[in-house]
């Protein structure tokens, strides 16, 4: 490093050489930098632009990045249910959205326990359950599929948000208890025996001690589950048929744009209202949410 | 919290303490066999066990054994009785060209799917790694956002992009030199109904678009626990950027990159929404993937949940393989400690 030093010190041409390279450097990487952003978000924005075009502008010959004649007439005949004829967007919403905090709250809750288990005990079929969860997450959905429809259909759970929820929170359930298991196994268990000392129950010491430090697992593994309840879309289309009244969110855009017409405006506009909440929350656990995903990916 | 596996002072008096009284109430008996078989794992395991055969073990079993039945409408209200048919689901799979066609088009677009999304993945992953903090946070918003947006919406997005009529995509190609693009007449080209080469190379963007995301933050997550002293050390030696990224930095990020290659496989094998919505619902039997075939087989009328189980147990078991694979990595990498 001295030697490197020196010899910037003694050559003055080079140092400002140097520097040249790397502000070109710098310029070419932001660059670089602008133009995968702008390729990344131009679906989004073209999306978001169409839902607000007058239905003359959408089908022009020139297309135009910018709606000239801002409307919200798509929004409008979204929110009306006048585009689908199945029913406002809000009622879709207010399903969509019952789902998916049930299962939030009932997969947080089942894999709380199981991951406690799994990372304060040593038991026997530890590794085996373990190694079963990894294995469970694998199993493609289409390959359940005909088998859930059956046995759905039989015990009358067809059609219905409280189907649907059962099958979300145990689809959530593998990669939760393997992302929360990390959390707990970081609490100090020093910790629980203080208090257990001290003459706390173990109910008490789950609330007081475990529960609070466990909480940004909760969160990591609630995002998680949030999101794939409210993405999932095979189930939700199989079980739903024609429980338009039932229809979550997906299966309403869906059946929105498999029924033709090409009704693009309203399209793009119920896709919008779909995309803004999951995108608005993202962005707001960004954070917490990569380095959980992340530590998910490395970990397993 | 206390039952671990060696008891703790306290729980053990209390425990000695009990025999003595006369007739414990039921929850302290229940709590007293809990602790003595050590059961407390059990019992925090039994409702994420009992879901979990519920909804995923026990349908895969149903599955298999419909496999070899000839299971469909008739069985499921009971006007005809259920037989074993041993093979011949299977046989009349393979005899049917559609189910070749659709493994061909399956494979191939994994292949293409999965190197297109983490090459552009890894390439996004240093670029994050060498932009400044400001740029570092823009570019990683703009690709958080693609990944967040649902599965659906990106479809149906996707299909309208690349609509022939009124789609961005045309207008811009039939205003491209032809040099560039060939001299197929862009405009009004029907990228969804000519067949599987137009209609997955649509999947095959969508779906990097969707994916290279999470690959990219992964790969960042791996870079940024390279030590810099190492690469510093190459580059002194006179080693350049290229030498020292394959021969420092990818052999440190190699079991990261085999679990993201794993998943990726296994993601794009399945993937089954985007190409639902972008082929038109089972509108085209050309562009059916396997799990299209296999959901067409089971619930297109009239349905044969014998060939659709038949099919679901070859793509898992095809899934298994690569899943073993993913649980030999994912032990190497110490997961399961």
């Amino acid at each position: 490093m001295a030697l490197t030093t020196l010899g910037r010190i003694s050559f003055p041409n080079a140092r400002t050489r140097a520097r040249t390279a790397r502000k070109t450097r710098r310029f070419g990487l932001n660059t670089l930098g602008v133009l995968v952003a702008l390729v990344t978000l131009f679906p989004i924005f073209w999306m978001i632009s169409t839902a607000f075009k007058p239905s003359q502008e959408i089908y022009s010959l020139t297309p135009h990045l910018l709606p000239a004649h801002p409307t919200l007439g798509n929004f409008s005949a979204v929110m009306s249910g006048q585009a689908s004829g199945i029913g406002s967007v809000w009622l879709f919403f207010r399903n969509s959205l019952l789902v998916t905090l049930s299962t939030v709250v009932l997969a947080s809750l089942i894999s709380l326990l199981a991951s406690i288990a799994v990372a304060r005990f040593r038991f026997r079929f530890r590794a085996a359950y373990l190694i079963m969860l990894l294995v469970v997450q694998m199993i493609p959905g289409q390959a359940l599929i005909i088998a859930l429809f059956l046995d759905f259909n039989r015990l009358n759970l067809l059609q219905s948000l409280p189907g649907l929820v059962l099958v979300y929170a145990a689809q959530a359930l593998p990669v939760s208890i393997w992302m929360l298991r990390n959390f707990v196994a970081t609490v100090p268990r020093d910790l629980e025996e203080a208090a257990a000392v001290d003459g706390a129950g173990s109910l008490r010491i789950f609330w007081r001690i475990l529960f609070p430090l466990v909480a940004p697992g909760l969160i990591a593994t609630s995002i998680f589950s949030f999101i794939t309840a409210y993405n999932e879309f095979i189930v939700a289309l199989t079980f739903l048929g024609q429980a338009h009244s039932d229809y979550t969110l997906p299966i309403y855009v869906t059946y929105f744009f498999t029924r033709g017409g090409a009704q693009w405006g309203p399209i793009m506009a119920a896709s919008t209202l779909y995309t803004i909440p999951v995108v608005v929350f993202f962005l707001i656990v960004q954070r917490r949410m990569t380095s959980g995903l992340v530590a998910g990916a490395v970990k397993g | 919290m206390v039952d671990t596996v060696t008891p703790q002072p306290a729980a053990r008096d209390r425990a000695a303490a009990r025999p003595g009284r006369a007739g414990p109430p039921p929850g302290a008996r229940f709590r007293s066999l809990v602790r003595r078989y050590r059961l407390a794992p059990y019992l925090l395991l039994l409702p994420s066990i009992v879901a979990i055969a519920l909804v995923l073990l026990w349908p895969v079993i149903q599955v298999a054994l419909y496999s070899f039945q000839n299971y469909g409408l008739p069985q499921t209200t009971g006007a005809a009785p259920v037989q074993w048919i041993g093979l011949a689901n299977f046989t009349a799979t393979f005899a049917d060209p559609e189910f070749w066609l659709a493994l061909r088009i399956t494979v191939l677009f994994a292949v293409a799917a999965v190197s297109l999304t983490m090459l552009v993945g890894t390439l996004v992953g240093i670029l994050l790694h060498q932009l400044g903090r400001v740029m570092s946070v823009i570019v990683g918003t703009a690709a958080l956002l693609a990944w967040a947006t649902p599965p659906v919406s990106a479809s149906v997005l996707f299909y309208w992009l690349f609509n022939p009529d009124g789609g961005l995509v045309d207008w811009s190609l039939a205003r491209l030199p032809h040099w560039l693009v060939g001299s197929t007449d862009w405009a009004g080209f029907n990228w969804t109904t000519s067949g599987a080469l137009p209609a997955y190379t649509v999947a095959v963007i969508l779906v990097v678009w969707q994916g290279f995301p999470f690959i990219a933050v992964a790969v960042l997550a791996g870079l940024n626990t390279v030590p810099a002293e190492l690469l510093e050390a190459a580059r002194v030696d006179g080693a350049t950027a290229w030498h020292g990224f394959w021969r420092i930095t990818f052999p440190l990020l190699k079991p990261i990159f085999l679990v993201l290659l794993l998943l990726s496989v296994i993601w794009d094998f399945n993937v089954f929404t985007q190409t639902y919505l972008l082929t038109g619902g089972l509108g085209n039997r050309d562009e059916f993937n396997l799990s299209l075939y296999l959901y067409d087989k089971a619930f297109t009328f009239p349905p044969s949940y014998g060939l659709g189980g038949a099919l679901a147990l070859i793509l898992t078991v095809i899934l298994l393989i690569i899943t073993v694979g993913y649980v030999r990595a994912s032990v190497r990498q110490g997961a399961l400690t």
